[in-house]
């Protein structure tokens, strides 16, 4: 079985000029990630992850070092050139949603297509219909933001991140502001999303969600200082059938 | 990324936000409104006097005895007697660019009419008098050829005359009234014309036969004045040169001595009122261009504190593949579409609140057309101009720090 590389980072560095002093974000990481993964990258803060996880989205490029998304380099690109990637390679989920106020969901989920002038409104409004039924979400098409829960903003969001068909999604704390309960929810939905072939990346400082991810990379000082293969992943469906009842489902 | 979905892009995010966008185009609405309706009231005015002064005579010229100045002392024109009724024969027969003429003197005295009496003065003038001054007779008859021939005493008479001397409201035609003994038979009553833009009764006239008033009234040869009119407005300037060749060879003025005579035509006159409706109308359209230009101050400062507010939209915008153009081009879409949409408002409620002007403070009130197009293209621009550097900002911003910003 042939595996194909979507994320190849090849001894990355990045620095920042904070006044005088010269801070160190990133000291030299590689790694890569094949087709398929459900990789959760760990560390404290101050770890590095976050200038990662924008290197990762294309949001920033590294001081030195290589990274290819997809086999393309990313290194040398312009910032229209990166805004262009990420709108075909990349989807991201943000710890706060970040979904448009007073917008419904089928018109959050269009987004990153709005930007895509090859797609048509007939198939870009079809593929956000999709996207949202793959999440669970296929009777609250025209529901706006602010009539929805929590976790049900985070669907969205994963709708959104899924509606272009990306070779990575990017989960930044995607569980951070979620209820226990909640969080299982959407942990299940990110092991299906996995279990259909997607390659997720999913960034926290939770380590009781390592669990349930097939690889977890730690981080400190900007250095990677563990990175294992999880051979026994537990299904987080099972975790949530123990849980009580939300009483306001 | 193609214009539809970024004008798609525009409009739901200016829905989502309508009070907002609706305030922001107050300012341009009451903007292009001010300026439509102001121009609209001194175009409005400026007519009107143009009205009144062409209502004062057809291409009028007036010739008055004596030059401004003689011999450095100022002289009062009516005391000179330069202007002789040769003058006017002459003038009638050589002179091509005038389509009438009239002699003018005048006589001032005591109207009497039974038990009523009304100062006024009798002007000795032609037939072609009515034509020069617009006047039209309404009741009865102008006085003929034959009468001045005759130095008939016949008289036609202004409403106001009327008004005073046959108060009970019999008809004057055919009675006599007396004007300083010499008794005149009413043959005619004018149409009321009101008063002109100088305040002047126009309707407070006594016209008779310049025959009748020079020999049995003054006993005079000389004229107070003489009106002509131009064959055309264009004509007038050339009407006045030729004239002018005409009386001083009569006179035998000298190459270089100064005229014994002024000509002043209606032109002269309307251009002075003009001068001051034009002032006023550039006022107007001052005040209102601030007001203009205070609206786009208005589109940018919402604008601005859009973008602040909405920061965190623009991060997710660009992660998810806007490019900064994207971003520049929607806010600048925006604020054109608020522009647009309010300068649309603006003409609508500018013409409206012409015509109220026009029906309640029964102004004269004209729309220009070019007024409500460069009022609509000023605030196309405005939206431009000052919502490109909100746009720009908001283009500029890094979607690392945009996105998490709270």
């Amino acid at each position: 079985m042939s595996v194909r590389k979507i994320i190849e980072l090849d001894n990355i560095r990045r620095d920042f000029q904070v006044g005088e002093e010269v801070v160190h974000a990133l000291r030299g990481v590689s790694f890569s990630i094949t087709e398929g993964e459900f990789v959760t990258i760990m560390g404290t803060s101050g770890s590095g992850k976050s200038t990662l996880l924008n290197t990762l989205g294309c949001l920033d490029t590294p001081t030195s070092g290589e990274y290819y998304l997809d086999g393309i380099s990313v290194r040398t690109m312009s910032k229209n050139q990166r805004a262009i990637l990420r709108n075909r390679k990349i989807g991201f989920v943000f710890q706060n949603y970040n979904l448009l106020p007073k917008t419904t969901a089928v018109e959050n989920v269009e987004l990153p297509l709005m930007y895509n002038s090859a797609i048509k409104a007939d198939e870009r409004r079809q593929r956000a219909i999709e996207a949202l039924k793959a999440v669970g979400l296929g009777d609250r098409l025209e529901h706006k933001s602010n009539q929805m829960s929590g976790g049900q903003m985070q669907r969205v969001a994963i709708a959104r991140a899924l509606v272009n068909n990306p070779a990575v999604i990017l989960a930044d704390e995607a569980t951070g502001n979620l209820d226990t309960r909640t969080s299982f929810e959407i942990l299940v939905l990110f092991q299906k999303l996995h279990a259909e072939g997607r390659t997720i990346i999913f960034v926290t400082h939770n380590p009781d969600i390592a669990k349930y991810s097939s690889r977890n990379i730690r981080l400190r000082d900007g250095k990677v200082i563990e990175d294992i293969y999880n051979t026994n992943i537990q299904s987080a469906e099972e975790i949530l059938a123990t849980l009580p009842q939300n009483d306001e489902d | 990324m193609n214009i539809t979905n970024l004008f798609k892009i525009a409009m739901r995010a200016l829905a989502n936000n309508k009070m907002r966008a609706f305030l922001t185009m107050l300012g341009i609405i009451i903007g292009v409104a001010s300026v439509i309706a102001m121009l609209a009231i001194g175009q409005g005015s400026k007519i009107s006097i143009q009205n009144q002064i062409s209502e004062m005579g057809a291409n009028m010229i007036m010739i008055h005895p004596g030059a401004d100045r003689r011999g450095g002392v100022r002289q009062d024109p009516s005391a000179m007697q330069t202007l002789k009724l040769e003058n006017y024969e002459t003038l009638r027969s050589e002179a091509r660019l005038i389509s009438s003429i009239s002699p003018n003197v005048s006589a001032s005295g005591q109207l009497i009419a039974g038990a009523n009496n009304y100062p006024s003065s009798v002007s000795g003038v032609s037939i072609d008098y009515l034509d020069i001054r617009q006047l039209k007779v309404k009741d009865g008859t102008m006085f003929t050829q034959n009468d001045i021939n005759t130095s008939a005493k016949v008289c036609v008479i202004g409403k106001t005359i009327v008004d005073n001397l046959f108060p009970d409201g019999t008809s004057p035609l055919g009675k006599v009234i007396r004007f300083n003994q010499v008794p005149f038979r009413v043959i005619g009553v004018l149409q009321a014309k009101g008063y002109n833009s100088m305040g002047m009764d126009q309707d407070a006239v006594v016209l008779a036969p310049y025959t009748t008033v020079m020999k049995r009234l003054l006993a005079q040869t000389y004229l107070n004045s003489i009106f002509a009119s131009a064959l055309s407005e264009e004509l007038s300037p050339l009407a006045v040169e030729e004239i002018s060749t005409i009386l001083r060879r009569e006179h035998k003025i000298k190459e270089g001595f100064e005229d014994d005579f002024t000509i002043r035509t209606q032109e002269e006159i309307s251009s002075m009122l003009n001068t001051t409706s034009t002032l006023m109308t550039t006022l107007l359209a001052c005040i209102a261009g601030i007001s203009l230009v205070v609206g786009g101050i208005g589109i940018m400062n919402i604008m601005y504190v859009s973008v602040t507010e909405r920061t965190r939209e623009i991060g997710l915008r660009m992660s998810v593949g806007a490019r900064g153009i994207d971003i520049l081009s929607q806010f600048l879409i925006e604020a054109i579409l608020i522009s647009i949409t309010g300068g649309l408002i603006g003409v609508i409620f500018g013409c409206g609140i012409s015509l109220l002007i026009k029906f309640v403070a029964n102004w004269p009130i004209f729309i220009q057309p070019w007024s409500v197009l460069v009022s609509f293209a000023v605030c196309t621009i405005t939206g431009v101009f000052f919502g490109w550097y909100p746009a720009k900002k908001a283009a500029n911003l890094d979607p690392i720090e945009a996105i998490r910003y709270e």
